[in-house]
Order: structure tokens, then sequence, then C-alpha cells
């Protein structure tokens, strides 16, 4: 079985000293960069020497014009990239800088030697995304939202200070969040295949390892204590015991219970490897090791090839397993 | 660290476009760690370590190299570790576990199924994600800034790049890409990526690889034809794509020469580029007189994580008595990182 897999998280990224005025120039429509031990001066700052390693603090602004000295067209524009029509990736040499940065351009005739400008975002506040691109020097109008420039380029932060920037005065930025989605196809192996079929059957499909004889649900491609796939399909039922488990107290993102309540390692009678699952119907505290529980199936018509089909496990009332019967799984 | 080590053992999966297994790739390794532990009669536990490059990033999920660990069987508990990188690096680590003279044989396996997810977006995560990767500059365009710096400077040109295409594709009958070709078809064929064409780029490769090394000394029990590690050095440059000079390899050039490349008649080069085996060439000094990737190399198959590796395991059975080889592996954008290991074989 195989199905579509997005997974997704926005980063917060505490920006430290260094990238931390980057990013708050950015958003005051100023590009910043970094003096090396060499007197080179790059874009986007290092925050430490490409070269020698060393911590850089001296920063100094950079114009917002430039030019390119390589490029490579994209003519499909992959998922978060700056522009969603074709555009070119090409390194920009910044006036006042010694080192290209890597950005987009926007135009149909890229060539080596160009030269451009910032497109700035309309929205501040998002790092190197502030810059949406560049463009031609010569193409379209500064954007009204665009501070107030001097018609020459500052080289150094002495002229940087002279020149009337900061269009409005910006907090210092200390963190940027950088979202991350990524799409796969996964593929099950055919064991876990089984097992996700059965499921959908409202079946628990185990097997069982042909050298140690464990009984593994899901079934495994690899037992893990053999290296060989389990074998020998056996339907286990939808009862058991719990064997240790933990009392969740904390909220987080994406909670769906409300807390305190109780993740549990179940163990099916008849297999030898736990999962986990929630067990609900009680009070969190009167939870224990040992403890007989039976699934509470979600109706017939909301399952589909998942464990989630099992809502969560309830106590039956059934006198506790002793220690010993379940001390071998722990 | 005074213990010789050798290569003993290797074998690798078929690098295909895409499998039909888990996302992990795991089933990959499976047969191939009984062949290479097969070639020397030894068996799981006969292993003194074991080490494995792969990547979470191929399997959209943590800790994706467990289900690796599993597939070995590892009860009573192994001695094993893994490189987030590709196995080369891990056989890296071998090594130096066999010369401190803590064992004296060691498996490492490189594998991934890089079809799962889109590669060249998912090897944006390598550049700086504070101010590169928010804006997803993917590996294939990343390597057309370098190759249109090359194009640029006169340092190579399409035609150069394309003949470095026409040798891989005709290499190897069993490689995943296989075609005799000409130049001057290879260029009227359009541009993926302007400067590279589909014929630049190394392909998408599901695949693993196994090498099994051993002390020197062991080595000829193991083996009809051990080769020797005769050196092994690795080099990283800065991470700040633009202060690099990416019309060279200077971390290539600095291990090259920490591990002294002379007299090598045979290459296997990690390039996933044209211009990049062109430029690795030039920074190595790799003359018309050796050999380069007679197994076709990256361009004819890219497994992510084991292509390096494969390299070294390439090298070292290709190699007759009496020659040098060079293998090369490299990690991150636009050849950030390299490995460079001399092989004798004995």
């Amino acid at each position: 079985m195989s199905a579509p897999l997005d997974i997704g998280f926005d980063y917060t990224r505490s920006l430290g000293p260094t990238l931390s005025r980057f990013v708050t120039g950015l958003a005051q429509r100023r590009i910043l960069g970094a003096r090396g031990t060499d007197g080179r001066v790059h874009v986007p700052p290092p925050e430490y020497d490409p070269v020698t390693a060393e911590p850089l603090t001296d920063l100094v602004e950079v114009a917002r014009t430039g030019t390119v000295t390589t490029w490579c067209w994209q003519p499909e524009p992959l998922a978060g990239q700056p522009l969603e029509h074709p555009f070119a990736w090409a390194f920009v040499l910044l006036d006042g800088a010694d080192t290209p940065m890597l950005h987009a351009v926007d135009a149909g005739d890229v060539h080596t030697g160009m030269r451009v400008r910032v497109r700035w975002a309309e929205t501040a506040g998002n790092g190197i995304r502030d810059i949406e691109c560049f463009v031609p020097e010569t193409s379209e109008a500064p954007q009204t939202s665009e501070a107030p420039q001097t018609s020459e380029a500052p080289q150094t932060s002495d002229a940087a200070e002279a020149s009337e920037v900061e269009p409005q005065p910006v907090d210092d930025i200390s963190m940027i969040t950088t979202p991350v989605r990524l799409h796969y196809m996964h593929s099950a192996s055919p064991e876990e295949s089984l097992y996700l079929r059965g499921l959908e059957q409202g079946k628990l499909l185990g097997q069982r390892c042909p050298a140690c004889e464990k009984v593994y649900i899901p079934p495994r491609g690899a037992c893990p204590t053999d290296g060989v796939p389990t074998e020998d399909e056996i339907e286990l039922p939808d009862r058991g015991i719990v064997t240790t488990f933990c009392i969740v107290n904390v909220p987080f993102l994406g909670q769906r219970i409300k807390p305190p309540y109780v993740a549990a390692y179940i163990l099916l009678d008849g297999a030898d490897i736990a999962f986990l699952h929630l067990v609900l119907g009680c009070a969190a505290d009167e939870v224990r090791m040992g403890m007989r529980v039976e699934a509470v199936w979600k109706p017939r018509d909301q399952w589909g090839t998942t464990l989630e089909n099992i809502d969560h496990f309830q106590p039956t009332g059934e006198p506790d397993a002793p220690y010993d019967s379940y001390a071998g799984h722990l | 660290m005074s213990t010789d080590v050798s290569i003993v053992s290797f074998a690798q999966a078929p690098n295909v476009r895409e499998t039909h297994g888990t996302t992990n790739g795991v089933e990959m390794l499976v047969p191939i760690m009984k062949e290479a532990l097969d070639n020397t009669g030894l068996s799981k536990k006969d292993i003194g370590f074991w080490c494995s490059g792969s990547s979470d990033y191929l399997a959209g999920r943590a800790f994706s190299f467990i289900a690796a660990v599993d597939a070995i069987g590892a009860f009573p508990p192994i001695h094993e570790s893994h490189v987030e990188a590709d196995a080369a690096w891990a056989l890296y680590e071998a090594w130096v576990k066999i010369r401190t003279g803590e064992v004296d044989t060691a498996l490492v396996y490189g594998f991934g199924k890089s079809s799962a997810g889109q590669l060249r977006r998912v090897l944006a995560l390598q550049l700086d994600p504070y101010t590169v990767g928010p804006l997803w500059p993917d590996s294939i365009s990343v390597a057309g800034l370098q190759a249109r710096l090359g194009l640029d400077a006169g340092l190579w040109t399409e035609r150069d790049m394309a003949n470095v295409a026409v040798r891989s594709r005709a290499a190897n009958p069993k490689a995943q890409i296989y075609e005799q070709v000409t130049a001057d078809e290879l260029l009227e064929r359009p541009y993926t990526a302007d400067p590279l064409r589909k014929h630049d780029c190394a392909p998408v490769t599901d695949g693993a690889a196994v090498v099994i090394l051993s002390t020197a000394e062991r080595a000829r029990d193991l083996c009809e034809r051990p080769t020797r590690v005769a050196s092994i050095q690795h080099r990283v440059e800065s991470a700040h794509l633009g202060a690099r000079d990416l019309t060279t390899s200077p971390s290539t050039v600095a291990a090259a020469k920490a591990a002294n490349t002379d007299g090598v008649t045979l290459a296997e080069l990690h390039a996933p580029f044209t211009h990049q085996e062109i430029l690795l060439r030039q920074a190595l000094g790799l003359g018309d007189e050796v050999t380069i990737n007679p197994s076709g190399g990256p361009l004819a198959g890219n497994p992510m994580f084991a292509a390096g590796l494969a390299r070294i395991g390439e090298a070292a059975t290709r190699i007759r008595p009496g020659e040098r080889a060079l293998a090369h592996a490299t990690a991150g954008p636009a050849l950030q990182q390299n490995l460079v290991c001399v092989l004798e074989a004995e």
C-alpha cells in the first residue's frame, strides 16, 4: 500500500546577534553584509568568517542594486520558491559587497552581467523572504511602499548612517519562522499492508517470527531480534492488558484530548509486542500496570486503514493480570 | 593508529528509478548484506562494527535508520553507528575504528529511496536554514549556477559537459542509465534548467551499497584479492555559498594532497553533474591516462547516501594488482564537502 504523506513544521529560529541585525535591516528595507577578516564584505552576513571562522560583527550596509554573476533558469518553480512563474536563480553581487548572494531574478532575459535591483515583499519581518526577488534595474518604478533612497548607493557603514534610510523604525527582530513542507509517497511493507487492510475490516492481524516465535502486531518486514520477515498470520482479539503507561498532563500543539489522560502500551492477548494507544473510560489515576482493557471501536462507517478505527481502550473490570505474566514484555 | 585496513567485500542493489519497497528503502539492503557477508564467509556475529549512512529527509520520518538496524537482526546488541551523510563517511568512521585496534572487521552500508519525495527539493534542506533554505533553491538550480560560472570563465563548454555524459551513459550496460549516444545528439536535447540539460544531471535513483572492511592481516583470509585503503581524507568548505570559489574545489584539493593521490590510474568520482566531473578532474590534476568512472559513475545511477560508498567499492573491485585507484565522495551543495580515498590492490 502507498499513499501521499505530507509533513510540515514551522521552525522558529532564534537569530543571534549577527543575523538579528541582518533580518531587522531587511524589515527596514536595508541590506547588511559583514566585513570578513580579509576585508571582503559578504551578504548575507555570515556569523563566522567563511575562511578563518572568526566571529564577524562588523556589519556594513550595501546597496539594493547589483550585478548578476551567474544564473540558472527555473522553468517550473517548485513549492516554496520565491516566484510561481518561470524565473532565474542568480548570484547577485550587490554594489558594495565583495561576494554574491543567492536569490531569484524575475526577468525573461537574464544574463551574466545584468544589472538588477531588489523588489521588496509586501510584508516584512520574514528574513530573506523580505526580498521577494530581484528585477532588472531599469524595469518597473520603485514601489510606493519603498523607503526614500539616496540616489547613490551607500558603500560603507559611514555612508549608511549618513543616508536617509529606515522608512519606519522596526523593533529588533530576534526570531523568524521558516516553514518546511515536504511531500512524499509513503509505501508500507507487505506485512504492514496486510495489517492496515485488516484494520479496515475491523481485524487485528499480527504475524509470528519464524525464528523467535514472537507474535508481532503490526507484523514486520524484519524481526528486530532475528532480522527475518514475520510469517504465519494470526488474528488477535481486541482485548489485552496495560503493560506500562504515562499520564499526560502537559498541553501541546495539536492535542486532541484535554489533559490529564493516559497513553498506554497495550499488549493484546496472544501478542508479544505492545503498541501505544489511549486508555479512557476511567480516571487517569486509576490506570495501572496489568489492568485488563478492551477496544472501543469507532462507528464502522468511519473505519479506514488505520489503528485510529479504535477510538481508545477502556477497562473491562476483570481482575488484573499478575506481574509475572507480562514482566517479559516490558 | 598503525593497523592497515582493507576492503574485502562490496555489494550493491540494482540502481533503479523507483522501487516498490517501503519509504525507508530497507528491503534493498537485506539481500546485499547477505551477498557481502557470503563473499567473505563471515556471519553477522563476526562483524565487530556496523556503520550506516542514510537520511531521514529521504524517508520523511525521524530515526529511519533504525529500520535498517532491525534488518540486521541486532540481537544480541551490536556495536553500531550512523551518519546522516553519504556512507563514504560511515566508511571513514569504520576505518578509524579498525585503525584504533578496537575491532578487526566492520560492515558499512548506505541506502535511500530518493523517489519517495521530490529529491531536488528535499536537498534544499542542506542549505543555510536562515538565509538560503527559506528560498528553497533546489539542488539542480544550485548546480546550474556553478556550471555557468565555469562556462563563463571558459573552464568547460556545454560540449565538454555532454562528452562526460556520452562516456558515462555508455560505460555500464547494467547501470540505470545506459545509452550509446553522441554529444551532438545530447546537445540537441532541451535544457532542464539552462545551462543544464537532463544528461548533465544524475538521475533520481533508489539504491543501496555495502562494503566490508577488515584489518589487512585478516583480509587475506576473507578475500582472494583484498584492496588496501592506502589513505582516506575529507575536508569541508564554508556553508556560505557566495564566499566559495565554485569554479574549483579547494576541499577536494586539500583532501587529495593529504591523501597523496600520486600514481593513480583509475578514479571513481562522485560527481552528480557533468561539469562537476570536469571540475574535479581539473582540481585533482587527473590527466587522460587516468580511467574515469568505469562504472558509469553517478551520472548513470546516483543512489543517495550510497553513491559515494559505491565509488569506493567500485574502485576497489576494478583495480588490478599493483595499481592505485582514487575514490571520491561528495556531500552538500555544489561539492561542499569532499572525501578522497586512495586504494591499492594487493
